[in-house]
């Protein structure tokens, strides 16, 4: 097993997979109408990201990148929880989460 | 042999987070959620951050991912009052994905590395262990570490401030 993994396959390998996994998410957020998915896209942008954190944390051989990504997964988590509970929320007042029909602010 | 598992890695990440958005069934979209999770853990294995991906696996695949089937089930949706998706919606969502990952693929492909790879050297000290983390999760970040245990607690309250059914609505309405 290698010391570092970054010495066969290069950091930039992995820049590249990150920003491609964060368009996918950004692409879910815009293309898909039900908020269920909209939060699937939401945490598939956060792992991008964290994966760049954790490959920046190899490449600098130092461990606050990775203590960064458990504070994120932290955040996620309660993100989810929170989103989840708004949205079981809204689809008992307006019995669907299409985010279409949350207009009412619309004025 | 590591290049080649890498590159099956990220196959395996990116067309299942793909799936994950594509898929019309959100259950379907829920499961292949969890491949694109776990194909991110052998991402942080490879990186040989055993604690990161283990915990990736619990959290993401095992908390989060339970959450949203749960959701997911609970709220059954009908196939008959699904609206049919705009067109321009779509045009424009293809649209700015393209240009998205045009900007960031180029832009991040004209970057310089810092080092040349050939200068890139590996130390050899132990950073990514766990005895390494905790001690640096307890000693240089212990405020962060209480503060999102705050935030958990914060967001336990509001779940369940939030998902629970109000009595005063059902009465007027």
């Amino acid at each position: 097993m290698l010391q570092n993994i970054l010495q066969e396959i290069g950091i930039q390998n992995y820049i590249i997979l990150s920003a491609l996994l964060f368009c996918i998410g950004v692409f879910g957020v815009l293309y898909r109408r039900n908020a269920i998915i909209v939060f699937m896209s939401i945490e598939i942008m956060l792992n991008a990201v964290n994966l760049l954190l954790v490959a920046f944390s190899t490449y600098h051989q130092d461990a606050a990148g990775q203590v960064f990504v458990f504070f994120t997964m932290t955040v996620a988590a309660a993100e989810v929880a929170i989103g989840l509970a708004i949205l079981v929320a809204i689809y008992r007042n307006i019995k669907s989460i299409d985010i279409d029909q949350l207009r009412n602010l619309k004025g | 042999m590591l290049t080649t598992l890498f590159y099956i890695l990220s196959a395996i990440t990116l067309g299942s987070a793909l799936m994950t958005i594509l898929s019309r069934n959100p259950i379907h979209s829920a499961i292949y959620l969890v491949v694109c999770f776990f194909s991110i853990a052998g991402h942080y294995a490879m990186f040989n951050a055993q604690f990161l991906a283990m915990v990736h696996l619990v959290v993401y695949s095992g908390a989060i991912m339970i959450l949203m089937l749960f959701t997911v089930m609970m709220m059954n949706f009908n196939e008959e009052h699904k609206i049919k998706k705009k067109n321009y919606i779509v045009f424009a969502a293809v649209i700015s994905l393209c240009l998205i990952g045009y900007v960031l693929v180029v832009a991040l492909l004209k970057a310089q590395p810092m080092l040349e790879s050939g200068d890139y050297f590996v130390s050899g000290e132990d950073y990514q262990s766990i005895k390494v983390l905790g001690k640096v999760l307890l000693e240089d970040y212990v405020v962060p570490f209480q503060m999102a245990a705050v935030l958990l607690l914060v967001s336990m309250i509001g779940a369940v401030l939030l998902s629970k059914k109000d009595k005063q609505n059902k009465i007027t309405s």
